[in-house]
């Protein structure tokens, strides 16, 4: 396929993701706010959420409190920031554009009416809190009508494996992202492990990765901040654990490897990331620096992403 | 000007056969269950994505084609007529081409002024003696046709660069066919959707010599911001081809290549709806970013092919247009069986004095001109507009033609106080290919909207039709 639709394909994926992800963040961030101070402590709420999404020096050149209001302008309605939700589905839909031919009616129907809707409904971005949690709950409704409609009606070639490798791509870094905000609260030999204001930051680190039930299901236990970390990090049965985005990184890359008749440096660097995610253990990390680690992993995971735009897209 | 015909009750309110069915559904159908679908279609239009842009609007940047769902019919007998005569018009057009890039025997028996050729800016002396496969330059042509009475289709423009509008025709009975299954099972409509079949096979016949058994064909797009690009990426699709732009092209050897996830892929036919000018910086537009630098040289060296090809410009001008009738008899020795509208060409100082004198009931046209853009249409335009224009006219004069204003036919069409007739013209689609001449039974029939309106242009607040050849 053209390279440029393969790149088209893979940040329209990205771009899908992520819109999902700061909507997931708003909304676990609007929940911990919404506690009495004495649950959430000193730590600025907001000011995590924009450091979690990676534009905690832009928000600043334009606004200079973390509020609320300034912080879920930024992250959801801002034209000036390029990773807003609104600029997410606009470039999504400007990708999806110029791939029409590569993608299904159904993922192009999504992204479209999510576009029209977008300007229709959400033009002059919300006025309550009401209306955020439904706008909130429109883009994380239009990332899983996406990412089911792909599932279900693309074909398994290299459409679809490029697509997929955005998404996880993706999806990596912005658990990776979470972590490295909050890995604080996580390490054992914190102060006040247990209090309630642990306890509140747990779930909402859990939510935003939309792990909150999963973790009950997995552990049988109430929150413990290792096992939180285990799940993200290691337990490749959480879809947006780092060990699994990367069990399927390295899975869609083989796919590409056999249909084309040859592997790369995609292929290898992927395994690599994989193969010490599988051979870690939660003591080893901790015991190395959870931080380091995952400044680690953001690191790796941005080289895979470069490697593959070598090799397969331009 | 005259009293229009109507396709559905003649000159004289007789209702004419090929609607009949249509009358009696129009009868029993109530007006809001029309409208509740015309509701319903635009609905469909606009999550399909099939929106254009209009350009120098900066708040419309992608805007709908209103549909009218009152189909236009034509009976079999009148579509058959009308084929033959689009057949023999696209077989001139191309021997013309072929001749005046080669031995200019039409120039030599004078029945075209040499610097009508030479002085225009859409002749391509880059194409001067150069071979083209099969002899064949346009492979799609967009005749826009007009019929001022029952007997009678004339040809307002030929379009032989990189027509468009064809998507419309195909989605438009798409959207008829779900709307309307009733309809469609009390008429014998002959089907369009071949067509995109019958363009792949066309194109894939023209492949140069040194192309595979399987040639790969490819579309190209000046990009999204293109006012026809949804019609780009719908064609692809349907043709199952990359749809490409100049970026992802890269000229080796004078062979074109597509860059792909494998690597370099060769290309071998480029079925180009981007305009001469853009296709390569290094021949045309050294400024444009749109092209593929040495595309011009592997096409020289007989190894892409280009539909259409570079040069037909000179072939859809307007003033050469006025010679049509004789361009058909000069090559092939018959009467042309679809007339011409009587034409004045400015640049004969006769002709233009006739024009200055007759501003106010004259359509006044640029020659290079296409989309509605730039004409004056003198029964409805004021006093200070047709004296702008008569300065402009003056000033330029071979830069335009004129034509009487001429009623349009009508049809029924749906308006705000009910239906209602609204002028229609009609483009049907020519392929060519190695062989044989094709054209799917229907086109595109564009509907001027506003009451009394001529000017049928979607930039203009035009819409369409579906287009219904009945197969008797």
């Amino acid at each position: 396929m053209l390279s440029r639709t393969a790149e088209n394909l893979y940040w329209l994926a990205r771009y899908v993701e992520r819109a999902e992800y700061l909507a997931r963040t708003i909304d676990a961030t609007l929940r911990v706010t919404a506690l009495p101070a004495a649950y959430i402590g000193k730590t600025n709420e907001w000011d995590s959420a924009l450091l979690t999404a990676g534009v905690s020096a832009s928000f600043y050149e334009a606004y200079s409190e973390a509020n609320e209001q300034n912080v879920v302008e930024y992250l959801a309605f801002s034209p000036s920031n390029p990773s807003s939700i609104k600029n997410c589905i606009e470039a999504a839909r400007l990708n999806s554009r110029s791939v029409r031919t590569a993608l299904t009616s159904e993922m192009w129907d999504t992204i479209n009416s999510a576009w029209i809707e977008l300007q229709e409904v959400w033009g002059k971005g919300t006025s309550s809190r009401e209306e955020l949690a439904k706008f909130l709950r429109f883009v994380q409704e239009t990332s899983l009508r996406f990412d089911g409609s792909a599932y279900r009606t693309m074909l398994r070639n290299d459409a679809y494996w490029f697509s997929r490798l955005g998404l996880h791509l993706e999806r990596a870094d912005n658990t990776a992202r979470i972590l490295d905000v909050k890995y604080h609260v996580l390490l054992p030999e914190e102060e006040h492990v247990g209090g309630p204001l642990d306890y509140y930051q747990w779930t909402s680190i859990l939510r935003s990765v939309s792990a909150l039930t999963a973790y009950h299901w997995v552990y049988r236990e109430t929150l413990k901040p290792w096992l939180i970390a285990d799940l993200l990090i290691l337990n490749d049965t959480l879809p947006r654990s780092l060990a699994s985005c990367y069990s399927n990184l390295v899975r869609n890359l083989d796919q590409i490897g056999v249909a084309y008749g040859r592997q790369g440096a995609a292929q290898r660097h992927a395994r690599g990331v994989r193969n010490r995610l599988e051979h870690s253990h939660m003591d080893d990390i901790f015991q190395h620096g959870v931080h380091e680690f995952i400044q680690e992993f953001i690191a790796d995971n941005a080289r895979l992403g470069e490697i593959i735009t070598k090799q397969y897209l331009i | 000007m005259a009293v229009a015909f109507d396709e559905m009750n003649g000159l004289g309110g007789d209702l004419r056969p090929a609607y009949q069915e249509l009358s009696r559904w129009l009868k029993e159908t109530p007006p809001d269950a029309l409208e509740y679908r015309r509701q319903e279609a635009e609905l469909l239009f606009r999550r399909i994505g099939i929106t254009f842009a209009v350009y120098g609007e900066a708040d419309a940047q992608e805007r709908l084609i209103p549909f009218d769902v009152i189909p236009r019919i034509m009976s079999g007998k009148e579509w058959t007529l009308l084929e033959k005569g689009l057949k023999q018009r696209v077989k001139a057009l191309n021997m013309f081409l072929r001749d005046i890039y080669h031995g200019r025997d039409i120039l030599r028996a004078n029945i075209i002024p040499d610097d009508l050729i030479f002085q225009n800016p859409v002749f391509r002396p880059e194409m001067n003696g150069q071979d083209v496969p099969h002899d064949v330059y346009v492979h799609i042509a967009g005749i826009d046709i007009i019929r001022v009475d029952a007997d009678n289709f004339i040809v307002l423009e030929d379009n032989a660069r990189t027509p468009s509008g064809v998507s419309y025709m195909l989605e438009n009975r798409e959207i008829m066919m779900r709307l309307f299954p009733d309809l469609f099972a009390r008429h014998r409509v002959a089907p369009v959707e071949k067509y995109p079949d019958e363009l792949l096979s066309a194109l894939r016949s023209v492949a140069p010599l040194s192309a595979s058994a399987e040639p790969t064909v490819a579309l190209m797009t000046p990009g999204v911001y293109n006012s026809a690009y949804y019609e780009h990426s719908f064609l692809a699709d349907k043709l199952g081809i990359e749809l490409v732009e100049g970026r992802d092209l890269i000229v080796k050897n004078d062979e074109v290549f597509m860059r792909t996830t494998e690597g370099l892929k060769r290309v071998d036919v480029i079925y180009r709806r981007v305009d001469d000018d853009f296709l390569d910086p290094l021949t045309f537009r050294p400024d444009s970013a749109l092209g593929v630098p040495g595309l011009m040289s592997a096409y020289a060296a007989g190894n892409i092919t280009l539909a259409n090809a570079v040069g037909t410009g000179i072939a859809d001008d307007k003033a050469v247009y006025s010679y049509m009738p004789d361009i058909v008899k000069f090559y092939l020795s018959e009467e042309p069986i679809l007339k011409n509208v009587p034409t004045w060409r400015c640049r004969e100082p006769k002709d233009l004095a006739y024009v200055l004198d007759n501003l106010a009931d004259l359509v006044v046209k640029e020659v290079h001109g296409s989309g509605g853009y730039g004409m004056l249409i003198g029964p409805a335009a004021t006093k200070a507009t047709i004296e702008a224009f008569r300065d402009k006219l003056k000033r330029e004069p071979e830069g335009f033609i004129a034509q009487p204003t001429l009623a349009l036919s009508t049809c029924p069409t749906c308006t705000a106080s009910g239906l209602a007739p609204r002028h229609v013209d009609l483009r049907p689609f020519v392929l060519t290919g190695r062989d044989h001449v094709t054209i799917v039974p229907g086109g595109l029939t564009r509907v001027a909207l506003k009451e009394g309106s001529l000017v049928v242009n979607s930039s203009q607040g035009g819409g369409t039709k579906d287009t219904w050849i009945l197969d008797e």
